[in-house]
C-alpha cells in the first residue's frame, strides 16, 4: 500500500493537538531519529492513520475515528514538539 | 508515550470546517478541473498548503486532501484530478457548478511551503496533478518579485494531460520548463520522452553544489524514485521536500 506524507494529514494533526503540527519535530521511540512530522510515512487506508517512522517502519501514531471521537495512540514517540 | 515531551504551540486560530462558494469551475484537461471559491473567513495561505474537503451524504463522510492552485493574496482555487473509482474527486469535477457550496478547512500544512526568503534555486519536480502545489509557488514567487532562478521538471503521459499547459508555456522570467511526456508524444516532440530517472534529472536538475532547495510532488511511486536520486546525486535530504498523493495518478 501507498503510503504519503505526515503534510497530507495536517488537518487530523490541526484537530487533535489544537496546533500546526507538520513542523513539529518528532523523536523515533525505536531508532532515535527527529524528523518533522510533515515528513513522516502515513498510512490513511489501513483501518484508522496509522504514522511510521521513514527510517526504521516502527509505528509512532496512531489515529482511528470512531464518530465523534479520535482515539490518539503515541506510544511510538519518544518526543513531539 | 512515557517521557515524551509535548510541548504544544498555542495557535492563533482553530482549524474549522466552514462553507465555502463555488464562483467557477475551469476545464484544465479531460479529467482536471479548477475550482475557484469564495471562502468567507480566510486568513490568506502560503504557496504549498493544501485543504481538505469534506462531503457529507446522511451519516457517512467522505475527506480529501486537495492542494491550492493559487497563489497568497489570490482567491482559493483548488485543482482536482478525476480518481475514476473515487470518492470524492468525480463529484468535485463533474457535479460541482458555480454557485454551490463545498465544505473545507484550511489551509493546512506548513511542512511543503515555499517563501521567497527560503531562497533557491528551486527544482520543482511534478508528476501529474502533483504540479498543482508546484504552480502556485511559481505564482507566488512571480507576485512576490522573487528572482531565485527555477527549474520545474514536469512528468505527464500524454500532452493532452498536461495542467496548466498555456500558462507553463510562457514561464516568467528566471523560470526553466521541462516536460517530459511518458505514455505518448505528438510528432515533432522536442521534449523528454520517459520516466524521470537519474541521467535525465542529471541533465535538468541544478549541480548539488549550488545547494538548490527541491520539491518533489506527484503519486507515492514517482515521489519516492526522484526524492531517492536527488538524495543519491548529493542532494541533503533536508533541502528535499516531499508531497505524496499516493495511488498510481497520471505520470
Amino acid at each position: 500500500m501507498d503510503a504519503v506524507d505526515g503534510n497530507a494529514i495536517g488537518g487530523l494533526l490541526h484537530e487533535v493537538f489544537g496546533s500546526e503540527m507538520t513542523t513539529t519535530v518528532s523523536v523515533c521511540g525505536t531508532c532515535g531519529t527527529a524528523r518533522q512530522v510533515g515528513e513522516l510515512a502515513v498510512y490513511a487506508h489501513a483501518p484508522g492513520t496509522v504514522v511510521r517512522c521513514p527510517s526504521c517502519d516502527n509505528v509512532l501514531m496512531v489515529f482511528v475515528k470512531i464518530h465523534d471521537r479520535t482515539c490518539v495512540d503515541l506510544m511510538g514517540l519518544a518526543a513531539l514538539g | 508515550m512515557a517521557g515524551t515531551a509535548l510541548r504544544g504551540r498555542l495557535s492563533p486560530r482553530p482549524l474549522l470546517w466552514q462553507v465555502a462558494k463555488v464562483l467557477a469551475v475551469a476545464v484544465e484537461t479531460a479529467s482536471v478541473r479548477t475550482i475557484m471559491l469564495d471562502v468567507p473567513d480566510w486568513p490568506g495561505h502560503q504557496a504549498g498548503q493544501h485543504v481538505d474537503i469534506r462531503l457529507t451524504d446522511g451519516d457517512y463522510v467522505a475527506e480529501r486532501s486537495y492542494s491550492i492552485a493559487s497563489a497568497p493574496g489570490e482567491p482559493v482555487a483548488l485543482t482536482v484530478e478525476r480518481i475514476d473509482d473515487g470518492e470524492v474527486s468525480p463529484y468535485l469535477t463533474d457535479e460541482l457548478r458555480a454557485g454551490d457550496e463545498l465544505e473545507l478547512r484550511g489551509p493546512i500544512g506548513g511542512y511543503f511551503v515555499w517563501e521567497p526568503d527560503d531562497g533557491g534555486p528551486l527544482l520543482l519536480l511534478a508528476g501529474g496533478s502533483g504540479i498543482v502545489p508546484l504552480r502556485s509557488i511559481l505564482r507566488h514567487r512571480e507576485r512576490a518579485g522573487s528572482t531565485v532562478p527555477v527549474r520545474l521538471l514536469y512528468s505527464s503521459r500524454t500532452l493532452d494531460d498536461v495542467i496548466y499547459r498555456r500558462e507553463l508555456d510562457e514561464p516568467a522570467v528566471g523560470v526553466e520548463v521541462f516536460h517530459t511526456l511518458t505514455r505518448h508524444q505528438p510528432p515533432g516532440w522536442s521534449g523528454y520522452a520517459r520516466r524521470v530517472d537519474a541521467a535525465l534529472l542529471a541533465e535538468v536538475a541544478w549541480p548539488a553544489g549550488m545547494m538548490p532547495l527541491a520539491y518533489v510532488c506527484g503519486p507515492t511511486s514517482f515521489v519516492e524514485a526522484v526524492s531517492q536520486t536527488l538524495v543519491q546525486s548529493g542532494y541533503p535530504p533536508q533541502r528535499v521536500k516531499t508531497e505524496r498523493f499516493g495511488g498510481t495518478g497520471g505520470t
